[in-house]
């Protein structure tokens, strides 16, 4: 515990497991983003709310952490399917502001909605049970184990499924032309429910990482990790999926340097003044290029 | 000149509305009274309760409010209370606060002018308490906090002098301070502390403070004092600068929600030290929710139910037998805050909220299941002692006293 390198080490360990969960929230941000120019302020919601079902799967019908992870992306895919079809479907033609708004009230509702079942902070039992390594010095707890590797697995399947398959192809050319694309034969609507699918899955795995993580849930849980979240995104360049990823990699690295190295009250200030000097020095983020706006 | 005649027989146009709303209202609450008091002659005197029912710490909420009506219940079955001569019965009217400071100021408010309460009993949390006592203190209306530690509450923050309308029923930060500092370095031999609380918090904030500066006297040194903000669910960082500083115990002072989080994230990241509480630790809901991680620390406490006195143990049984558990220190001060008023009630010259003011402040003494409760003249700050208690196999074992 002495030497310097291997507190940092420390540290570094604890801003892959905060940065993991952040990745997973962020990618539902961008790609969303990247397919309809839209900013789903509902998503952060989509994620508590995938806390709550991992909570209920856990409780309710006692299932063991794999199947729990499986009906939560399940679960969390079909809301963000029904959220696009009921709420934005109808909107894909209205400015964005509209749908923006739509959004927002979406999260209230989500929100609202959770606090009528569960008015009271909700304790979620451990799904796993925990064991700590001691690599020279280092705490390594399989908790942090599965959590970052689980997230890195999801976020390579993603990033070949965007790249290498026919609906990843769809996606990006979607993204790239909305209205020629139809033209081609490519079926629009499906490919934007599962571009929702895929994102809100994503949240869910966040969310029942999270409640595995820090094991106190409650409706407003989603708002301050859905803003960070976006914020990731948006550093790293909303749109891009490995963008994403690194701007959530970066956040919860600044976040546990901040704490690590200054009093821990200044945490907040610091990352959203450094994420705002960023956004100054780069617009479109680390890896978003600017776009041409047709007119 | 027409004009100003009707205006000094009645009021401009908006009055008349609300005469009339208070009129409806008044009627309405003399019908209710009217149906629910069999004896035609006895007449009902209401006591306020803010309590927090629904926000991040509704354990706490729902024993004081137990309490409160299991007082109420057991006074009114013995004909109610007698005031200046008359008999009246007890209606408890309970508020909840959400755990909100904002809400806290509201609900006393709302007791207070729209209920017209005699007195008010809570909140138990200090940030809710502190706003609740501000509006008691400007209305003139006795306010007794269970549980509420922080000096704010019965000070008048604007000169440093005691409030005049605030009690409290438990003993104050400054002393559990001490006590706790005393503790470990004396019993535990420590010396050296890390402390992490959450500094959007009144109670675990001044709690944090007034340690650091009372183990510092007593030759201990404080390694690390690190914060979070309310609503933080990931310590790690804080927690990994806590174990670079090698400190021998941690000191928690946070509510049970936060330390259950706190505890597991240190011990999933090898912290073996003995963890340290304060009087917030105390709700069963603790060791529930914190998966074994609190197993063996230690915290001060209001009242331990192994040591219980026959008043408490009576206490004790009607809680358990009404409720189906045993009360913590928060059912256990209400229960105490409740007692106070009654006494109050009795010995005031008057049904108003005055009187009764007063004669809260001429109480010396008061054997409550908490311990013997002594008021200083002049303070609402009670003077007693704390216990220092340890969770042994999941449950919570008296350990010492501490007498002040």
């Amino acid at each position: 515990m002495t030497q310097p390198g291997v507190y940092w080490l420390q540290q570094i360990l604890n801003a892959l497991q905060l940065g993991s969960i952040y990745a997973l929230i962020a990618l539902g941000y961008s790609m969303v983003y990247g397919i309809l120019t839209m900013i789903n302020f509902a998503h952060g919601d989509v994620f508590m709310v995938g806390a709550f079902i991992c909570f209920l799967a856990a409780t309710l019908l006692k299932l063991p952490f794999v199947l729990t992870l499986l009906i939560t992306m399940t679960a969390s895919a079909g809301l963000g399917v029904l959220i696009e079809r009921l709420a934005y479907k109808p909107l894909r033609n209205a400015p964005r502001v509209s749908a923006i708004i739509t959004a927002l009230g979406v999260g209230l509702f989500l929100e609202n909605l959770t606090l009528a079942f569960y008015p009271y902070p909700q304790h979620v039992p451990p799904l796993l049970h925990n064991v700590t390594w001691q690599l020279g010095g280092v705490a390594l707890s399989s908790l942090q184990l599965i959590v970052i590797s689980l997230s890195l697995t999801l976020m390579l399947v993603l990033d070949y499924v965007v790249r290498r398959t026919p609906v990843g192809v769809a996606m990006r050319a979607i993204s790239w032309d909305k209205t020629s694309v139809p033209l081609m034969g490519v079926p629009v609507n499906l490919i934007i429910s599962i571009t929702f699918a895929i994102g809100a899955g994503l949240a869910g795995a966040a969310g029942t990482m999270y409640s595995l993580a820090y094991p106190v849930i409650d409706p407003y849980m989603g708002i301050m990790v859905g803003w960070k979240a976006f914020i990731a995104a948006v550093v790293g360049g909303i749109g891009t999926i490995r963008g994403a990823v690194i701007g959530a990699f970066i956040l919860g690295g600044v976040e546990i340097m901040v704490v690590a190295l200054l009093p821990s009250t200044y945490r907040d200030l610091v990352v959203f003044s450094l994420l705002l000097t960023l956004i100054v020095i780069r617009p479109h983020g680390i890896l978003g290029s600017p776009r041409v706006q047709k007119v | 000149m027409d004009q100003s005649d009707s205006v000094g027989q009645q009021s401009p146009m908006k009055k008349p509305l609300s005469v009339f709303l208070n009129f409806l209202v008044l009627s309405a609450a003399i019908a209710l009274v009217g149906c629910g008091a069999r004896a035609p002659k006895e007449q009902v005197i209401k006591i306020g309760a803010i309590v927090e029912l629904t926000g991040d710490m509704p354990a706490v909420g729902a024993s004081s409010r137990n309490a409160a009506e299991l007082a109420v219940a057991a006074l009114n079955r013995a004909g109610g209370i007698t005031i200046a001569g008359k008999q009246y019965r007890v209606e408890l009217v309970t508020e909840d606060n959400g755990a909100k400071p904002d809400q806290s100021a509201a609900v006393a408010n709302k007791l207070i002018t729209q209920d017209e309460v005699i007195a008010i009993v809570g909140p138990n949390a200090s940030l809710g308490a502190i706003p609740a006592a501000e509006i008691a203190e400007a209305n003139r209306t006795l306010l007794i906090t269970p549980w509420s530690t922080n000096p704010k509450t019965t000070m008048n923050t604007a000169n440093g002098a005691p409030k005049q309308y605030v009690f409290r029923a438990c003993f104050t930060d400054p002393f559990e301070g001490r006590v706790l500092a005393g503790f470990i370095t004396g019993q535990l031999g420590a010396k050296r502390a890390a402390v992490l609380y959450d500094v959007a918090s009144e109670a675990p904030k001044s709690q944090a403070e007034l340690f650091r500066q009372t183990f510092e006297k007593l030759g201990g040194s404080v390694v690390a004092f690190e914060t979070y903000t309310t609503g933080d669910r990931d310590f790690s960082a804080q927690l990994t600068k806590i174990q670079s500083a090698k400190p021998d115990v941690i000191f928690l002072p946070a509510y049970y929600n936060d330390v259950g989080l706190i505890a597991q994230q240190a011990r999933r990241q090898g912290i073996t030290q003995t963890l340290i509480g304060s009087d917030a630790w105390s709700s069963p809901e603790l060791v529930k929710m914190s998966q074994g991680s609190v197993e063996g620390s230690y915290f001060a406490n209001h009242y331990a139910t192994d040591i219980a006195t026959p008043t408490a143990r009576e206490f004790i049984a009607a809680y358990q037998q009404k409720y189906g558990k045993t009360p913590d220190d928060v059912a256990a001060l209400t229960y105490d805050a409740m007692g106070l008023l009654f006494q109050a009630l009795k010995t005031a010259a008057a049904p108003e909220r005055q009187a009764v003011r007063d004669a809260m402040a001429a109480i010396a003494g008061y054997p409550g299941v908490t311990g013997d409760i002594r008021f200083t003249p002049g303070s609402g700050d009670p003077v007693k002692s704390a216990v220092i208690m340890q969770v042994k196999s999941g449950q919570f074992a008296w350990v010492t006293n501490a007498v002040p």
